[in-house]
């Protein structure tokens, strides 16, 4: 990869390259793995790492704010889906008390060129989605929880994330002298 | 027109990185008792303004001045603290910092996979970086010619 000083720029990157090197991590995980479980919380974990990081890029590209409440929350997970993987997911189904909502894709492109194989239902191929959602969150004091209502893999129209607010973390005072 | 020095430090008020480039006076303790009597007081800051403030304060602390140096604060939604003493005549060290933030710690810290985070940045790369960032600003004076 080159390095030039105007790295902030958009990079482009060819979205298949991406599903496929996906791809291969899920299979690469299916065969060392025996259990679909297994791989399901090692792709989460993944995730998690990956979201932790991506967050500071995020806020360096947006200079984004403290979010107030859930719904500005949303609105920012929406646009780090439009720069990271150029989709837009709609934001719907908020429950009465607004700590609740759904991303709903049309396509994901995770998932582009996948099948799933009859023996794999239980497998939630794109968890490495809810996994980042939950560590970028983390790291500004949300603690979230976030899962997959609906598939297309699984032969759900859409595919829905469901992220639904848990509590916000308090900041850390530090240490007194002993 | 100097910048004497800089503090990182993260959320959990761990100093991730210390850098000086004409600090002139020496505080007399360590390191590390120095790093935590900064964090204390920038976290007491903090809390006061935000208590104190009239309005809802969307920015919070942004920087303090005495007769001899100005400290600049910034902070990210995440938590991650930029600390830079700079003499009292330098102007858009706010801007500074964020192109610092954007440009040379996610590039060469959260990018790096070898850092895990939380811990003290040792990369090399990142200290070059970010000392030829800052020596190239304007307000680092002509000792860089």
């Amino acid at each position: 990869m080159s390095r030039q000083a105007t790295r902030l720029d958009a990079k482009k990157v060819n979205s298949e390259f991406l599903t496929l090197t996906y791809g291969a991590l899920v299979t690469q995980m299916l065969r060392d793995f025996e259990n679909v479980e297994d791989v399901n919380k090692q792709l989460e974990r993944i995730g998690y790492n990956m979201g932790m990081r991506l967050i500071e890029d995020f806020l360096a590209r947006t200079s984004a704010p403290r979010c107030l409440e859930m719904r500005e929350t949303a609105d920012r997970i929406q646009q780090a889906f439009r720069i990271y993987l150029n989709i837009q997911p709609t934001i719907s189904n908020w429950s009465a008390a607004s700590d609740e909502f759904s991303l709903i894709f049309d396509s994901n492109p995770l998932t582009e060129f996948v099948e799933l194989p009859a023996d794999l239902t239980n497998l939630r191929y794109s968890a490495i989605l809810s996994g980042c959602i939950r560590g970028a969150l983390e790291m500004v004091q949300l603690e979230v929880q976030c899962w997959f209502v609906q598939d297309q893999l699984k032969g759900d129209n859409v595919t829905e994330l469901r992220v639904k607010f848990v509590r916000r973390l308090e900041e850390v005072i530090p240490a007194g002298e002993d | 027109m100097t910048i004497f020095n800089m503090y990182i430090f993260d959320k959990f008020g761990t100093l991730m990185y210390y850098v000086e480039w004409n600090r002139t006076k020496k505080s007399g303790i360590t390191r590390e008792e120095e790093a935590k009597l900064t964090y204390g007081m920038l976290f007491s800051i903090k809390s006061f303004v935000s208590k104190i403030s009239p309005h809802d304060p969307r920015e919070g602390f942004l920087y303090y001045k005495t007769n001899r140096y100005a400290l600049h604060y910034l902070e990210t939604p995440s938590g991650l603290k930029f600390v830079l003493n700079t003499d009292t005549a330098a102007i858009n060290v706010k801007e500074l910092l964020q192109q610092l933030y954007a440009k040379i710690w996610v590039e060469y810290v959260v990018r790096d996979p070898l850092w895990t985070p939380g811990t003290p940045v040792t990369s090399e790369l990142f200290q070059n970086k970010l000392d030829e960032f800052v020596k190239q600003s304007p307000i680092f004076g002509i000792r860089n010619i």
